[in-house]
């Protein structure tokens, strides 16, 4: 088992700028050139008009909690530290139909066992901040708006 | 309608192994005597097989397998692939291998050692996740359980369902294995209480929303309907089967859909009854897939035994129970009996037709087999003529 947290590849060219954009505090979510429809995991082709070419898109950083989870162990070492931890998945203001999976946070780099699971609720409005761990890697993180 | 495969093949024999923790035999020996055993319920050689299919994760290899039992050319064989999402639909290739004459006499099987906890796949992450996984693990969404108690949770936002509803899930499926001395749940009951004081293993979900950790293998064998009727058991014919993908679904952490609470058995099930001379209403017992309990209220939604938000409900004054409007799992699944990847589901089903499950059915002509909901997946539906 690793010890540390599995960390995102940042260097595939298809979602580097994601990664790219978290590093400068922006979120940005992958966005057709043809149709202007919006994706979110990143991949090649839009799904909607079948074109390659894209932009990365600055977004708000708001959005609401869709639901969330609350980890006990067994769990790798790294989680199993902080169990029981909050892991939640935000849907977008702008986008409703993006949504992403996140921690609700007190402060960007705090521990993401900080908020009381029980004060978590569905459609709370959350913004985004980011936070750099191991390996100069920056993941976004929410806090209560 | 009516399709080349409907009720042209038939599964004619089945065999398994004990079911156990940190079982003595390989992998590959436990899945030998499961299809032997399998063979010798048919009353068919091994040198008769000429079509295998299993799951991409199976890790015994068809020529280990042919080589070992003797078989002789194998003129089909194929690999299903994402996990628990793939045992009715090898028995679906090899019934489209078989109805169209492409081979003769197929075995499906699966041999899994999975009791190590060493073996969990979730414990074998990578420390730099290249897939659509960045996307969660780094956050803490590492385990299956992860995955599946967000969908459970904003279930329970969405159609007001609870934690009972999950419980009778639960009980149903300890019920049943209570029945059966294969299970390892076999004469140990679970109550309610149990159940809600269990520990969490990612609220909302308990211990007890967990299927078992398992060492085991089965197999069974599908032959055209014109030789099963020659077989030594009563045939249990495949009257329907799919597989299934719903529009920008994503494999496990399927939230970026437009309705992630309609996930790949959706496709399967629309398909399956698309084929089907049968309704959801036919259908007098079912072997839903259950690593997880809340994938049996998706799953009766999904293949249309309730309307939408309708799956916590219709578990309620035992109508999962043997006795019930629709008894699941009689086995005990993979919450109480075994946790093979769902193959105990499908010869199960088959007891199930044959009339001589240790939680027997009245009647039960018809049986769905479903593999995993949150992966794209795969169901059977069988029968009985």
């Amino acid at each position: 088992m690793i010890e540390g947290i599995p960390l995102p590849s940042t260097d595939d060219p298809l979602d580097a700028p994601y990664w790219e954009a978290a590093q400068r505090g922006e979120l940005v979510v992958q966005t057709c050139r043809a149709c202007g429809a919006r994706r979110f995991p990143p991949r090649p082709m839009c799904p909607a008009c079948q074109a390659f070419e894209h932009s990365w898109e600055p977004m708000s950083g708001e959005g609401r909690i869709w639901s969330f989870v609350v980890p006990h162990p067994p769990l790798l070492p790294a989680f199993a530290q902080v169990a029981p931890y909050n892991v939640i998945v935000v849907e977008l203001l702008e986008d409703t139909a993006i949504r992403m999976v996140g921690n609700l946070v007190t402060a960007a780099d705090g521990q993401i066992n900080a908020v009381d699971p029980a004060t978590i609720t569905i459609g709370t409005r959350v913004r985004v901040v980011f936070h750099r761990c191991a390996d100069a890697v920056v993941l976004p993180r929410w806090v209560v708006a | 309608m009516q399709t080349m495969l409907k009720d042209a093949t038939a599964i004619v024999g089945i065999g398994e192994t004990v079911f156990a923790k940190n079982l003595a035999p390989s992998e590959l020996e436990l899945a030998c005597q499961a299809i032997k055993a399998a063979l010798d319920d048919a009353g068919i050689r091994p040198a008769e097989v000429d079509a295998l299919s299993s799951y991409t994760m199976e890790e015994t290899l068809e020529f280990e397998v042919a080589r070992n039992l003797g078989m002789g050319d194998i003129t089909f064989f194929s690999q299903v692939g994402y996990g628990g999402g793939a045992g009715c639909a090898a028995v679906g290739h090899v019934a489209m291998a078989v109805a169209t004459g492409v081979a003769n006499v197929g075995v499906v099987w699966r041999a899994r050692k999975r009791s190590d906890p060493r073996k969990r796949v979730w414990a074998q992450v990578s420390p730099r996740v290249t897939d659509h996984w960045k996307y969660s693990r780094p956050w803490g969404l590492i385990r299956p359980v992860d995955e599946v108690a967000m969908f459970w949770r904003r279930y329970m936002h969405e159609y007001g369902a609870t934690r009972d509803h999950l419980a009778n899930v639960a009980l149903a499926c300890r019920r049943h294995a209570n029945h059966n001395p294969r299970a390892f749940m076999y004469q140990r009951p679970l109550t309610r209480d149990a159940y809600m004081q269990a520990r969490w293993i990612c609220e909302p979900l308990c211990l007890f929303d967990n299927c078992l950790e398992s060492d085991g293998a089965l197999a069974v064998v599908i032959v055209r309907a014109e030789r099963a009727k020659d077989c030594r058991q009563p045939p249990a014919y495949v009257h329907a089967w799919s597989q299934g993908l719903t529009r920008q679904h994503q494999n496990m952490t399927n939230y970026h859909s437009a309705n992630p609470l309609q996930g790949a058995a959706w496709a399967a099930a629309r398909n399956l009854w698309r084929q089907a001379d049968l309704r959801p209403q036919d259908v007098k017992v079912a072997q839903i897939y259950d690593a997880f309990t809340p994938l049996i209220p998706f799953c009766l939604e999904a293949y249309g035994f309730c309307g939408a938000g309708e799956g916590g409900a219709f578990t309620e004054h035992g109508a999962i129970e043997l006795g019930g409007r629709l008894p699941i799992n009689t086995s005990g699944g993979s919450l109480s009996e075994a946790y093979i990847h769902g193959m105990n589901l499908i010869t199960e089903g088959v007891r199930q037709i044959r009339g001589t499950s240790t939680a027997q059915v009245p009647d039960a002509d018809v049986c769905l087999v479903t593999s995993a909901y949150v992966v794209p997946t795969s169901a059977v539906l069988l029968r009985r003529l």
